[in-house]
């Protein structure tokens, strides 16, 4: 009897990926630049980040179902992990995109990071002081990318890890017998 | 072949056309994405291209509204640092200094020069992708996967 079971308890506890993987991180760039737009967008990738490019703060707004006719249905399910926005843009800037963002329920606690070419340090207190996670001078290096990516990662991973746990602890609860056979697993 | 390529982009960092930030790019090609830098400059070229257009027709009109025209050399200077082209946005500086003093003068001579560093620049690139191209992908292609 044990021997039947034993492979499939082992297959379980073994396969990382029944447990599923940390989903890559869901970054959204706002930018009115095509070109910055196409740079930003290769940094994202070569990071590893799933990435979502909006050329404006209005249809970043709209991605995020923040728009002017404000729609909750459908939206519960969009994952983004950070924002990532450009300041100087025509119409709504990064700094007013920013506050949207930290005024709504559903994604003020995603970090926002601000790019600008302009290093002007009372622009820099401005942003920071309504909640910005970081400011980049542009052109943004592929450094300050994998950092950002890094920090946000840890914070993931730690919920990931969590998770895995608990699996674990259910899993062990429902085979109390071969508990002992958790201590083969990698 | 590769060495005249690798020669011609040299030349292209020690006439101070193109800075580090060139460097960056070609960092993030691949082989799954060997064409990268090529890409970026084109794009470049062509919202330069509009931008020097719009330009010219608010220098021509005489008016020198001087927020708008600083307004557009932001964007232009923004385009230059994300490509590297060092000497266009040495031009857009100096560009945006004579508007915030308002000297028509300074900015009409400034534009003239800012577009030959412009045009030498593209045709210089053009005819470094077309070489390196021609070259294979060795030579464009850095990132290891």
């Amino acid at each position: 009897m044990a021997e039947v079971l034993l492979p499939r308890k082992m297959e379980i506890a073994n396969d990382p990926s029944k447990f599923g993987s940390p989903d890559p991180l869901h970054v959204l760039a706002v930018d009115d630049s095509h070109v910055d737009r196409k740079f930003i967008e290769r940094l994202l990738r070569v990071s590893s980040c799933k990435v979502t490019v909006v050329d404006s703060a209005t249809r970043a707004l709209q991605y995020l179902g923040l728009g002017v006719e404000e729609k909750s249905v459908g939206f519960e399910d969009l994952k983004v992990n950070l924002i990532m926005t450009d300041y100087s843009m025509p119409g709504m800037t990064g700094y007013e995109l920013l506050k949207k963002i930290k005024e709504s329920s559903a994604f003020r606690q995603v970090p926002v990071v601000i790019m600008s070419s302009e290093n002007i340090l009372p622009r820099i207190d401005r942003c920071l002081e309504e909640g910005a996670e970081d400011f980049l001078l542009k052109p943004v290096k592929l450094s300050d990318v994998k950092r950002l990516r890094d920090s946000l990662m840890k914070v993931e991973d730690l919920s990931f890890t969590k998770s895995i746990q608990k699996r674990e602890l259910e899993t062990e609860n429902a085979y109390p017998v071969h508990s002992q056979l958790k201590r083969a697993k990698i | 072949m590769q060495r005249e390529v690798a020669l011609i982009k040299q030349s292209l960092f020690d006439q101070g056309y193109l800075d580090e930030q060139f460097m960056e790019l070609e960092e993030l090609q691949d082989d799954a994405n060997p064409n990268f830098v090529e890409e970026v400059s084109a794009l470049y070229f062509k919202d330069s291209a509009r931008l020097i257009n719009n330009i010219d027709q608010a220098l021509e009109r005489g008016t020198f509204d001087f927020n708008r025209l600083d307004s557009y050399m932001h964007q232009f200077k923004g385009s230059s640092t994300s490509i590297g082209a060092s000497k266009v946005k040495a031009e857009c500086t100096t560009f945006r200094e004579y508007c915030r003093a308002g000297n028509a003068e300074g900015c009409l001579r400034t534009f003239q020069q800012l577009k030959k560093e412009h045009s030498t620049l593209r045709k210089k690139l053009e005819h470094y992708f077309q070489l390196a191209r021609q070259a294979g992908p060795k030579e464009t292609a850095r990132r290891p996967k």
